[in-house]
């Protein structure tokens, strides 16, 4: 079926876009001009003619409203940070070649964490390209930063410096190093090096607490799933949660059973208690109790199709099967108010019967947008 | 006729937009693997320069006049998508562009977000990511538009990466994003970015990339293959015997070769396709395969390239290669071009004997999961590190 283009009306954008009128500071007077029109690019290609000609103004200012541009990301859609982004590198090429990126200010932006991570990020890699002595200098006080990405550079040193202290024989000071860098850690790859380290040098690690796993769950099962129509089905626990409930099942009745994942990375697996089926869908609920409302996401991985609902609301569903799973493969963004949410997991095997497809699991987390763990107040 | 018509239109529009010489898109002129350079590649090629990459990639390079576009990923995550135009004389880079995907980069550790290959209409690049964002450039690296078409149809991604290089033409740029779940393919208007249609496809991973066939764009599925008028979305017909999702078709003249059940010879007309044959027990592997002159060619699984008649499908000989190849064959000349995933580069004089010969094997010591491109009388291939000229 084709369809003539229509502009959608999805709101995945629109609260960017509202966020992208708000004053910009600093900024020269064209200058936010020029950005504000950059902002407004939505989806479905609106607003790139606009663009267009902005841009190519853009281009052209000089290396010293550079901080400006990168100013003009900070609560930008991710397409109108990516419209600034190319501005700011064409910029800071033509400053290069005339030494004159303003390295200075550069720093200034950076060490203001109120900034967003991806504009932050930028001009940390100019620095690192551009004046990379300076980047160097400013890199251990990025441990904690609000940016995930920009941790990875003091994580990596301090790993270096575990290791190192490590062959030396030094137990303590290495056991030390790797705790300070597993502080700020939140890359899978570096945690796991981490987690490692510290395990050799007979030290516990909490990888569940530390990622912010949700393990346990109580699980209900098999519904149906015969050509893949369990996907669009609804079934009892979509319409109420009733633990103490059974319903006529596929060749059995399904019933809620409590468990309880002692997977280092949170894995909730069907085929545990169910035993290896197919065609078949499954549910987990749990409760995640909350110190205060925020902000947060809630990171899954699954190869199976899936719905995940928080407080009865659908946040996103996806009917892929069997091409991978990994560590945060999907963020929803989402809500989380004060006390009591709910959390339902919808997760749904199908016909194949290779051997790679025997999986029917996901692992789930809650975190905020750093990937920091959110860890549930005990009640 | 009138078909025959259209045909000769559609050629002759491409052929004044780019000069013979460019290799524009994912496996060169009308995505047929055989260059269009009057002068013929030498038989033994060595290397010319090579320039250091950011970052892995499986899309193929393209050359327009003296430049050289690829692209790459880079990062954890491979969040950081690279755009970079190279000198197609020394190698000097001309200019490198960055963006952040905003969509999922997730792919198999085989293959990498930077997999579809970029084309041009002569005027601009247009790169396209398996992250769903979608670039487009004039030639000295100013940003003319963006897309993030995942945040447009946020279940259009595949886990294990997807693949398919878009085709410009005319002023319609082709993307498909085909996948299990939101399978779509668009139609975009060059200049603005905006879309001129939306197709469904169906769902089912698809790493294959369409081919053009005079005014016709072929989009190959799971299903089949599919002949659109690229400017309106309009299906023009219809093969819906099946096809692979990997290899993608072959074209020569008014015939497209379809790898579905081994090979299939398809003809179209205005509005439907008549098969000229079928052969089965031509499969190929990931390679897609190649038409030069009288000949079809096919690289099956275990690396063993098979010639076979273009007019029946009959299998003329069979050689073993040293592969194992993800990358395609080219052609210039009378010979073969095909690089496998050791690096090894292996020139193929089809002619020769009864059985072809590997006139040449040059080994670039890097994995090299990507096509040639064949352009100023020389080869451009992309290892996982760098980017190779040999002439």
């Amino acid at each position: 079926m084709t369809r003539r283009y229509r502009p959608s009306n999805r709101p995945a954008l629109m609260l960017w876009l509202a966020a992208s009128l708000l004053p910009l500071t600093p900024s020269t007077a064209l200058d936010s001009a020029l950005i504000q029109t950059l902002r407004k690019v939505g989806q479905e290609g609106q607003g790139n003619i606009e663009a267009t000609a902005a841009w190519q103004k853009l281009a052209e200012t000089a290396p010293t409203d550079l901080p400006a541009l990168l100013a003009g990301m900070n609560g930008a859609n991710p397409l109108a940070q990516n419209w600034l982004r190319a501005a700011v590198e064409t910029i800071a090429s033509r400053a290069q070649a005339s030494n004159s990126l303003p390295t200075e200010d550069l720093i200034t932006f950076i060490k203001d964490t109120s900034g967003d991570a991806s504009p932050r990020l930028l001009a940390f890699e100019l620095l690192l390209q551009h004046a990379p002595a300076k980047a160097k200098e400013l890199t251990p006080s990025l441990l904690h930063d609000p940016a995930a990405e920009l941790r990875l550079y003091p994580v990596a040193d301090w790993i270096t410096k575990a290791k190192d202290l490590q062959q030396k024989g030094d137990k303590t000071a290495a056991i030390a190093a790797y705790q300070e860098a597993l502080s700020g850690a939140r890359d899978e790859e570096q945690i796991n090096t981490l987690a490692k380290g510290l395990r050799d040098l007979g030290q516990t690690v909490d990888l569940p607490r530390h990622f912010g796993f949700l393990m346990n769950w109580h699980l209900i099962a098999p519904f149906t799933n015969a050509d893949r129509a369990g996907f669009d089905t609804v079934f009892p626990p979509e319409q109420a949660i009733d633990l103490k409930a059974s319903y006529p099942g596929k060749g059995t009745d399904a019933k809620w059973l409590p468990f309880q994942s002692k997977d280092d990375y949170g894995m909730i697996d069907f085929n545990e208690p169910f035993t290896m089926l197919k065609e078949v869908t499954g549910y987990a609920y749990t409760e995640f109790n909350a110190a205060e409302a925020s902000s947060a996401e809630i990171r899954l991985g699954c190869k199976n199709g899936w719905k995940v609902w928080l407080n009865g609301e659908l946040l996103f569903g996806r009917d892929e099967y069997h091409r991978g799973m990994k560590l945060d493969q999907y963020k929803l963004p989402c809500q989380l108010k004060q006390g009591k949410n709910t959390l339902l997991v919808k997760c749904c095997q199908n016909e194949q019967t290779e051997q790679w497809t025997v999986e029917w699991r996901f692992q789930l987390r809650i975190c905020d947008s750093t990937g920091t763990a959110i860890l549930p107040q005990q009640p | 006729m009138k078909a025959f018509t259209h045909l000769c239109l559609g050629f002759s529009l491409i052929s004044l937009s780019l000069p013979a010489a460019d290799w524009s898109q994912f496996r060169g002129p009308q995505s047929s693997g055989v260059s269009a350079d009057n002068t013929a590649l030498p038989s033994e090629l060595k290397p010319a320069w090579n320039a250091e990459l950011p970052g892995r990639g499986l899309s193929c390079p393209i050359v327009v006049g003296d430049k050289v576009f690829v692209t790459a990923a880079s990062g954890n995550e491979q969040t950081t998508l690279h755009v970079l135009c190279f000198s197609a004389t020394d190698g000097t880079k001309l200019w490198e562009r960055t963006m952040r995907a905003t969509g999922r980069t997730m792919s198999h550790k085989k293959t990498n977000v930077a997999a579809p290959t970029p084309c041009s209409d002569g005027q601009r690049v247009f790169a396209y990511f398996s992250s769903n964002d979608l670039l487009a450039y004039d030639l000295n690296g100013n940003l003319l538009w963006l897309r993030g078409l995942m945040l447009d149809y946020p279940n259009a991604s595949n886990s294990l990466g997807m693949a398919s290089s878009p085709v410009v033409i005319d002023d319609t740029l082709v993307v498909q994003s085909e996948n299990d779940s939101q399978s779509i393919a668009l139609g975009i208007d060059v200049q603005t970015g905006v879309n001129r249609w939306l197709m469904e496809r169906p769902k089912a991973a698809n790493w294959t990339s369409a081919v053009i066939l005079g005014d016709i764009v072929a989009l190959q599925s799971s299903k089949g293959l599919t002949g659109i008028h690229p400017r309106t979305g309009e299906v023009r017909w219809d093969y819906t015997d099946g096809a692979s999702t990997i290899p993608s078709a072959a074209i020569s003249q008014d015939t497209i070769f379809v790898p579905s059940n081994g090979i299939t010879a398809l003809q179209p007309d205005d509005r439907s396709t008549s098969q000229l044959w079928r052969a089965e027990k031509l499969k190929p592997g990931t390679a897609s395969p190649l038409v030069l002159g009288d000949s079809i060619y096919v690289v099956n699984s275990a690396g063993v390239l098979v010639k076979a008649n273009l007019k029946d499908g009959q299998e003329a000989w069979k050689l073993r290669l040293k592969g194992p190849f993800s990358g395609s064959p080219v052609a210039s000349g009378q010979n073969l071009f095909i690089v496998s995933e050791q690096g090894d580069l292996q020139v193929i004089d089809p002619s020769s004997a009864t059985e072809g010969k590997v006139v040449q094997t040059l080994p670039l010591d890097d994995t090299i999961l990507s096509t040639p491109a064949i352009a100023n009388g020389a080869l451009f291939v992309r290892s996982d590190s760098k980017l190779w000229k040999l002439n």
